[in-house]
């Protein structure tokens, strides 16, 4: 079956049945997207499909099959950060960085959803991803400030 | 340096571009999944795998046998501080797969290697393990009563070794004292919980008859001469590298099974071999930290001056002694930052049927700080004192450095009531203590309990024996450093990269920090206990030191003046009476591998140089917490947090900030949240996440930051460590917060973690 992940069209297998994460990171080699429980839980494996953030630890790769995947490796335009990641990027977020791939996801398909979120909306939409690092005070203030840098890219259009 | 200046880290791992263990991929990689004991204690009769072989895209099945002509056993602590414990062990033997007996649940006991990682798993699961159960003691108080089960044949009993640390007339003090507080107070066990577990991948290096061996580690040079050992190589065979590492907080320090397994395995097929640990995996069989039992007393004067103190700590080690010194740092910082003349301090280090207990972010310190801190209130809430007035009361005074502690330890410096003032002020103390007054006068019982707890923390780093740096100037003037430290998430290459820069005149742009590779590096200990800028940052500091004169020594030759002559001011080495005349680090190097180069200087730009600490350091601070108590429903909310940690100078403060807030991240949720639990069988009750509370990104509010700043003079940076200090401070405060909010309802003490059905029972009177 064709995957569109990032854009471009991949073939997988169709069997045997398996979620989208592994077939990720261990048949495509996009392996931005990380595991940290494979249960649901943690938010490492966090992509978007069609546009909204999914654990990919969750998803059967069949369900997947022609629907628009995006990964951390699709979120910059070649050497053209996403103002998400330019945010973490200035914030000095990271700091083993497992976690952040998962974070970055999540906090773009927030932003895109809600371009103006308040804190409280920033701290629910962030709290399934955890950062064993404690990084969460960075976390907020560089989605809240991805949110101004996505706005400010918007309206200079 | 001081400065504020971007990770290097960042832009790779922003972008998802990280290369950790488990992203990388060898052609004809094989997989290893392991089958683990289901119990916590079991004789292993017979191990059947002819399913297992039978399956498509299986390569191999071990079990411990197998391994013995493979392996020799994995390396032991020895009892007691140090390798010089001197104890000959009998039944304590540890292999890389359980042999006849199985001593905690998850302990490995055969291993599968598949083309596929599923394959192996599909293997794994069809292997039929012949288990007689045996008597399990999870317990440590048990463990160490008379006819319990012995958990290692040959030995009488599960006592690993005891220490006592005594000084002065403990018996007199307490029979003089005018009041004596008794607690018992359990640290509960902990888990690690990088969010990255462990992972390995070996593979067989033809050009030594080795292996190389990617490991997700804390300490590769440590890895490398452990496998090494237990596979009969010598350490130029082996070669280990930590690419990125997602985190390790103290359980990815030495080696693991897993390690000699794969590389093990890599060389009799030929292959490489990878395995990643999944989040079960890692609850079961990465080492846990903390457990420890303290029944702690003291003797107080009217006034609140402590007289006497006495702990005995029963030290649960898990099956397997790996790190027993820890209890014994434990007693070493029991008097925290107080002047207590008579001590009686003892632990008791026990096994149990369960996880190995290790390093885990303070690794025990923060254990000693949470009794003695808790002690502190304690002794305020007996006597009616405030508790800062008590702390003031015995903090050991500035002028008292170096302080020789009664446990035998010397403190290099300190002033710990300029913290203390500092945090109560930036907390605004004396106005909370009148909310909480008003709160409790006007009860309504909808309002909040209010708590304000806190803590004063001294704790130990500056692990030696050394450390190591090499520094390299490029011919073209480029600088390459290389370490023995292995960080992991902390960005210490980044602070390394600042002093460089600042040291040598050389760009930070042009400065590439090389670590966690053996083969690249010279000898390391790793980055572990807070030690990488304060040892690590020695070793840099006279690398540098040394490549800086050699460089001037160049400038003068070619500038025609003497060395003296020349001065190093904006990245430039120019000659102090006529500073026009300047040469760059570039034009330098340039020289030094150039035919011009006096015969009487040696050939190149480089110095290799290894940092000796004279003595252990102990940063310190004082932390604040404010708390609301839900009263309906016991639920806990941390209102406020106020730090103030004294590591020495700060050379990166983004990064000791990163570190603080993850310090914190970890030691308030010891003091709300985490807790490893075993049933009385030996069986772990939280293995995921739905049972292991890690937090997450509601549950703190902005933590409020500041500092002192107290150098020590025990290495060229005056910086102290700061990677553990919050967690030590935190966990203290925040447990010293919720119980000062139940004060007045008659609470002393409630062991962690503090969760809502717990507090909300105590409020209740039902304990
Ligand atoms: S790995 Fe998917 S949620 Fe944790
Ligand atoms: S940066 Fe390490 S888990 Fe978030």
């Amino acid at each position: 079956m064709n995957l569109v992940i990032n854009g471009q069209t991949y073939q997988v297998a169709k069997d045997p049945p398996r979620v989208l994460l592994w077939v990720l990171r261990d048949e495509l080699g996009l392996t931005g997207t990380k595991f940290g429980c494979g249960a649901g839980y943690c938010g490492a494996c966090t992509v978007h499909l069609d546009g909204v953030a999914v654990r990919s630890c969750q998803v059967p790769v069949s369900r997947v099959a022609g629907r628009a995947v995006t990964t951390i490796e699709g979120l910059a335009r070649g050497e053209e950060l996403h103002p998400v990641q330019r945010a973490f990027l200035e914030a000095q977020t990271p700091q083993c960085g497992w976690c952040m791939s998962g974070q970055m996801m999540t906090a773009t398909a927030l932003i895109a959803a809600n371009p103006r979120p308040s804190e409280e909306e920033i701290i629910a939409a962030m709290d399934g991803n955890y950062c064993r690092c404690g990084a969460y005070a960075r976390i907020r203030r560089a989605v809240a400030r991805a949110a101004a840098l996505a706005r400010a890219a918007t309206e200079a259009v | 340096m001081g400065a504020t200046v971007k990770r290097k880290e960042d832009p790779r791992l922003i972008r998802g571009a990280g290369a950790y263990v488990a992203d990388l991929k060898l052609p004809g990689m094989l997989h290893l999944a392991l089958v683990r004991s289901p119990y916590a204690h079991a004789r292993i009769r017979g191990i059947d795998a002819s399913a297992a072989q039978a399956l498509p895209g299986v390569v191999t099945m071990v079990t411990g046998r197998d391994m013995l002509p493979l392996c020799d056993p994995l390396p032991l602590a020895s009892s007691g501080e140090g390798s010089e414990g001197g104890e000959v062990y009998t039944g304590r033997v540890r292999h890389v797969l359980a042999v006849e007996r199985a001593r905690h649940a998850g302990e490995a006991v055969a291993a599968v290697v598949a083309a596929s990682y599923p394959v192996a798993v599909d293997a794994a699961q069809t292997i039929e393990v012949d288990y007689e159960p045996l008597p399990v003691v999870s317990d440590p108080l048990q463990a160490l009563a008379p006819g319990a089960p012995p958990i290692f044949e040959g030995l009488n009993d599960n006592l690993d070794h005891r220490r006592r640390r005594q000084k002065g007339d403990v018996e007199a003090a307490f029979a003089a004292a005018h009041v004596v507080v008794r607690q018992r107070m359990l640290n509960q066990r902990l888990a690690g919980f990088p969010l990255e577990g462990r992972a390995v991948l070996a593979a067989p290096d033809p050009t030594t008859g080795g292996v190389t061996l990617y490991s997700s580690t804390q300490t590769p040079h440590q890895v490398r001469s452990e496998v090494a050992t237990v596979l009969r190589l010598n350490e130029n065979q082996v070669r280990v590298i930590a690419p990125d590492v997602g985190g390790g907080f103290g359980v990815k320090i030495g080696s693991y099974p897993e390690e000699h397994l794969c590389a093990a395995l890599a060389l009799q097929l030929n292959a490489p071999v990878r395995w990643v640990e999944n989040r079960l995996e890692h609850m079961l069989a990465t080492t846990h930290g903390r457990a420890q039992i303290c029944d702690i007393e003291a003797a107080a004067a009217a006034d609140g001056t402590i007289t006497a103190l006495r702990m005995r700590i029963v030290a649960d080690l898990g099956a397997y002694p790996l790190a027993p010194v820890l209890p014994d740092l434990t007693t070493a910082m029991g008097v925290g930052v107080y002047a207590i003349p008579n001590v009686d301090l003892e632990a008791v280090s026990v096994y149990t049927n369960t996880t190995p207990v290790a390093a885990y972010r303070g690794a025990g310190r923060p254990e000693a700080a949470y009794y003695i801190e808790r002690a502190m209130d304690l002794v305020a809430a007996e006597l009616g004192l405030d508790p800062a007035a008590v702390r003031r009361r015995n903090f050991i005074p500035p002028d008292a450095f170096p302080y020789k502690t009664p446990t035998g330890l010397t403190y290099d410096s300190g002033e710990y009531d300029r913290a203390l003032s500092k945090a109560l002020e930036r907390a605004g103390y004396a106005e909370l203590r009148r909310e909480q007054a008003h709160r409790r006068a006007h009860a309504d019982p909808a309002t909040p309990l209010l708590g304000i707890g806190i803590a004063c923390y001294v704790e130990m780093c500056g692990f030696g024996p050394y450390e190591s740096a090499r520094v390299k100037v490029e011919p073209g003037g480029a600088v390459t450093v290389s370490t023995g430290i292995s960080p992991h998430g902390q960005g210490t290459g980044t602070t390394f990269a600042q002093i460089v820069a600042d040291q040598l005149g050389v760009d930070f742009d042009q400065i590439v920090v090389r670590h966690g590779d053996t083969a690249t590096t010279p000898m390391g200990i790793g980055t572990m206990g807070s030690r990488s800028l304060a040892v690590g940052g020695g070793a840099l500091m006279g690398a540098l030191a040394r490549v800086r004169d050699k460089a001037i020594r160049i400038a003068a030759v070619m500038l025609d003046v003497g060395p003296e002559e020349i001065e190093l001011c904006e990245r430039c080495y120019r000659v102090r009476s006529a500073p026009h005349r300047a040469l760059s680090l570039a034009q330098i190097a340039a020289r030094a591998y150039s035919r011009k180069l006096p015969a009487d200087i040696d050939c190149g730009l480089e110095a290799t140089e290894y940092f000796r600490p004279p003595d252990l350091i102990y940063p310190f601070g004082a932390h604040v917490a404010v708390v609301e108590v839900d009263p309906e429903t016991g639920e806990v909310r941390l209102r406020d947090y106020i730090a103030v940690d004294d590591c020495g100078p700060r050379i990166s403060p983004l990064i000791v900030a990163g570190q603080i807030h993850g310090g914190l991240a970890q030691g308030i949720a010891q003091a709300l949240l985490e807790e490893v639990v075993y049933d009385a069988n030996g069986q772990l009750l939280s293995g995921s996440l739905m049972d292991y509370a890690v937090p997450r990104a509601d549950f703190f509010p902005p933590f409020t930051l500041d500092q002192t700043e107290t150098p020590t003079p025990l290495n060229p940076l005056g910086v102290k460590g700061v990677g553990e200090a919050a967690t030590i401070g935190s966990t203290p405060a925040v447990a010293n917060a919720v119980i000062d909010a139940l004060a007045h309802l008659g609470v002393r003490h409630l062991d962690l973690p503090l969760r809502p059905e717990k507090v909300w029972r105590a409020m209740r009177g039902r304990r």
